[in-house]
């Protein structure tokens, strides 16, 4: 019936969504996480999102583009904690260097372990991170000298920041944020361009297809290594910025249960999207915020959450919207 | 007497394990030829593709593509030297685009694109206008933004073909391009292999043995891993040893 009245059909200018949020995703994220304190119940819970959403999107990077699951991550995170630490207060080298010290020993830690792991694939892959990163956390529980050993690493409070003729306090909550944001905004920069370029059009071909990438003339491994590094310096960045902001470096860094929040996080928020990872922290430091105030037991309800999550989103939350999207296209 | 060969296998072997899938075949393929590899099922034709491939090294033997030995080189360089193959079971790359999965391939033979990790993918625009091409070639212009989880397996089979033809290949392996497809279809894609043909040398592994001996200029059986016979198609059709072994069999198995 209302095909008849309407003889003429004149196409509607369609605005094109996620083509925009793909065009714009470093910018609109930037603006999301710069509105963030305002959004989330404290300061504190904002940082943390920054940090481990960083975190999360290195991970990202090897598990949900390069269909790499690794279960050792805590060992970037915590090589980048402790290389800012010890820099700082060991070696008494500015914030700053501080922070490439922290890189520069996540991603040579990351080159070892990833030569070592990718030797193998899937769940032995997963076995050989996890195995490496447990050894890399005795080693520090032992280096107590260097480590400060179960009590973590303490003395690297920075008070100030001397950024050319400008000195900032970090000691003011607000500063501290945009100072780590800036810095979280740069990472996502640089990851949103290495997706966009052939790099990540190839790490997606392994992820989808090893043989026919090889096939096709890729060198797989070498890939996989630059992938691995890649992340693996990312989520040093994110132990940087967690060293800093909590002036400590506990041994937990390392642990293997930190290793697995980055499997929960990006899950939950959409593993191989760009927004994802945040999504994913957002929810899981959210939950443990509220809850830890109601009760001790708040991992149950985490725990509960992430299960359905699985069962009924797989995709994660983002991931879902996303493929929902494109569902509906015609 | 005939030109140099492109590719020369020779006394090429594959043991899985105690069992031994393909056992000392020697065989040359001369340029702008189309050949048929065909046998019976588990003959080890698709396993003679694989190591011709670099998919998987030989246990014995050497390979020879245009004069340099490549057996044991990794599965990478086969491809950038110039070999491409398509595959028996549909290997793709699923979640993503037609088009992506065809632009992939282009990528993987233009170093510098290869290399990046900076360059925004978009400006290599003449990967996206050399994957249209091969898409054009294989008739799924009109398919291009879908995943290619989501054609029907007709279209599939072709996106294999357009991707193996992405790397403008020297040598071009198709294992039975047209396993599974409807009559129709399989009209079709051996008229495409008939134009690939005309510009390169294409090894056909085949069942459909009346299509096969119409087309080819070769004809190369296999049967238990080792090479029966090797001729062209009249020469097949008299031997005494295929006879037995092959084409009665065709007539009454599949094909
Ligand atoms: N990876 C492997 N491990 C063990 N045996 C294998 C492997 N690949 C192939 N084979 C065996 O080698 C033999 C040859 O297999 P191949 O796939 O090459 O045969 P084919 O001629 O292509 O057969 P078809 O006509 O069914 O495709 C078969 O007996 C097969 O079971
Ligand atoms: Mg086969």
């Amino acid at each position: 019936m209302i095909r008849d009245i309407a003889p003429v059909q004149i196409a509607p200018t369609r605005i094109d969504w996620p083509m925009l949020a793909q065009r714009w995703r470093v910018p609109l994220l930037a603006v999301g996480l710069a509105a963030l304190p305002w959004i989330v119940p404290s300061q504190a819970l904002a940082v943390n999102i920054l940090i481990f959403g960083l975190y999360a999107t290195g991970f990202n990077l090897l598990f949900g583009f390069t269909g790499m699951l690794s279960f050792g991550h805590a060992a970037f995170f915590g090589a980048g904690a402790y290389g800012t630490g010890i820099a700082l207060a060991r070696f008494g080298i500015g914030w700053f260097g501080a922070i490439g010290t922290g890189i520069a020993v996540a991603s040579a830690l990351a080159l070892l372990i990833g030569a070592l792991s990718i030797r193998s694939r899937g769940i032995y892959f997963s076995m050989v991170t996890l195995a490496l990163a447990q050894l890399i956390y005795y080693i520090a529980l032992q280096a107590t000298g260097w480590t400060g050993g179960e009590n973590g690493l303490r003395g690297l409070t920075v008070l100030t920041l001397h950024i050319g003729p400008l000195t900032l306090n970090f000691l003011d909550p607000t500063v501290k944020y945009y100072v780590i944001l800036a810095f979280v905004v740069a990472a996502l920069w640089a990851v949103s361009r290495l997706l966009n370029a052939p790099f990540g059009a190839a790490i997606e071909a392994i992820r989808e297809n090893e043989g026919r990438a090889a096939a096709c003339g890729y060198d797989v491994k070498r890939i996989k290594l630059v992938a691995f590094v890649l992340s693996g310096s990312i989520c040093g960045l994110a132990g940087a910025l967690n060293a800093l902001h909590l002036s400590i470096v506990p041994i937990d860094s390392l642990s293997y249960q930190t290793s697995g929040l980055a499997v929960i996080m990006v899950l939950l928020g959409g593993a191989g999207t760009f927004f994802g990872p945040f999504i994913g922290a957002a929810i899981f430091l959210l939950i443990e915020d509220v809850f830890s105030l109601w009760t001790v037991h708040w991992q149950l309800f985490a725990g509960m959450v992430f299960i359905l999550a699985v069962l009924f989103l797989p995709h994660g939350v983002w991931g879902t919207l996303v493929s929902w999207r494109k569902g509906r296209e015609p | 007497m005939s030109a140099t060969p492109v590719l020369a296998a020779e006394g090429i072997g594959k043991r899985f394990g105690g069992f031994t899938a393909l056992d000392d075949v020697n065989v040359a393929f001369e340029r702008g030829r189309l050949t048929a590899i065909i046998g019976p099922n588990g003959a080890g034709k698709s396993t003679f593709f694989s190591l011709l491939s670099g998919a998987v090294a030989p246990t014995e033997g050497h390979i020879h593509f245009e004069g340099v030995d490549v057996a044991g080189e990794p599965q990478h360089r086969f491809a950038r030297m110039g070999i491409a193959r398509s595959y028996q079971i549909t290997n793709l790359f699923p979640q993503l685009s037609v088009h992506e999965n065809v632009r992939l391939a282009c990528q993987a033979m233009h170093a510098p694109a290869r290399r990046s990790l900076w360059r925004d993918r978009t400006r290599y625009t003449g990967l996206a206008d050399e994957a249209d091409a091969a898409l054009a070639q294989v008739g799924l212009a009109s398919r291009r933004k879908r995943l290619a989880a989501s054609l029907a397996h007709g279209e599939q089979r072709a996106l294999e073909i357009a991707v193996a033809l992405a790397s403008r290949p020297k040598l071009l392996l198709l294992d039975e391009p047209t396993a599974g497809m409807s009559p129709e279809e399989t009209k079709e894609m051996m008229a495409l292999i008939g134009r690939l043909a005309a510009e390169r040398t294409v090894l056909l592994v085949e069942h459909k043995m009346k299509m096969v001996m119409g087309l080819a200029d070769r004809i190369v059986v296999l049967h238990q891993g080792k090479l029966l016979a090797s001729g062209t198609p009249d020469e097949i059709r008299a031997d005494a040893a295929v006879r037995r072994v092959y084409l009665g069999e065709g007539r009454s198995g599949r094909g």
